[in-house]
């Protein structure tokens, strides 16, 4: 089990209910916590999502560590 | 080079002042403004979002590979979030240089490249009633993967 510091955005944040969570999980990698978080808060299946980790764009298939903060980040749409 | 995330009004007669340089025979801005119709919907307001600290970074990163590929004297780039009405600055964007054509065309470029890659994201209420996160409902169908 680790810890992970989650902060959600945009229509991830409209159906989590909350900006963010501490959340107590198995997850090895940002896949399997988006696997996990997608059942348990019922996130819509986009086209292109990306994951950050601590600030920086990371990988999907990276390992996360205790302390990691993670953010998913649906299709952007500035300006 | 600046990119800035702020939730106040956007005041492009004051940060242009930062661009200024005895070097600099041209300066280009571009003003992105709130539109009343997107898609055949009729818009009502918008609701921007945005993940500030990567933002940042990104729109810092952007700004720096214009500044690369086109010989710009400076470049500056402020986007609004939260709640912005009909006809709002959302966002700003300045390029000086010594010569006008390579203010022009980094101009082009950071904005082409803030709206692909910033993590941005805009929430458009319509007329209808209806509500929406631009270019997350409409390809959220199932069999659709991340990736």
């Amino acid at each position: 089990m680790k810890t992970l510091a989650i902060e959600y955005f945009a229509i991830f944040r409209d159906h989590a209910g909350t900006d963010k969570e501490t959340l107590h999980t198995e997850a090895d990698t940002p896949a399997d916590l988006f696997a996990e978080l997608s059942v348990r808060h019922g996130f819509p299946e986009l086209q292109t999502v990306k994951v950050a980790i601590n600030d920086e764009f990371g990988d999907w298939n990276t390992q996360l560590n205790e302390g990691d903060s993670v953010v998913f980040i649906p299709p952007v749409a500035g300006g | 080079m600046e990119f800035r995330i702020q939730t106040t009004a956007l005041l492009p007669e004051e940060d242009r002042h930062a661009l200024e340089a005895p070097s600099c025979g041209g300066y280009v801005s571009f003003e992105g403004w709130v539109r009343d119709h997107n898609e055949g919907q009729q818009v009502l307001k918008l609701e921007y979002q945005a993940y500030e600290q990567l933002a940042t970074r990104e729109g810092t990163r952007i700004l720096d590979e214009a500044a690369a590929r086109f010989p710009i004297e400076n470049a500056v780039c402020v986007h609004r979030v939260g709640e912005l009405e009909i006809g709002d600055l959302a966002v700003w964007v300045g390029v000086s240089s010594g010569h006008r054509d390579e203010a022009f065309r980094a101009c082009r470029f950071i904005i082409d490249e803030v709206k692909q890659r910033v993590p941005i994201w805009k929430k458009e209420y319509y007329v209808s009633g209806d509500s929406g996160w631009v270019n997350c409902e409409a390809c959220a169908t199932p069999g659709h993967s991340h990736g």
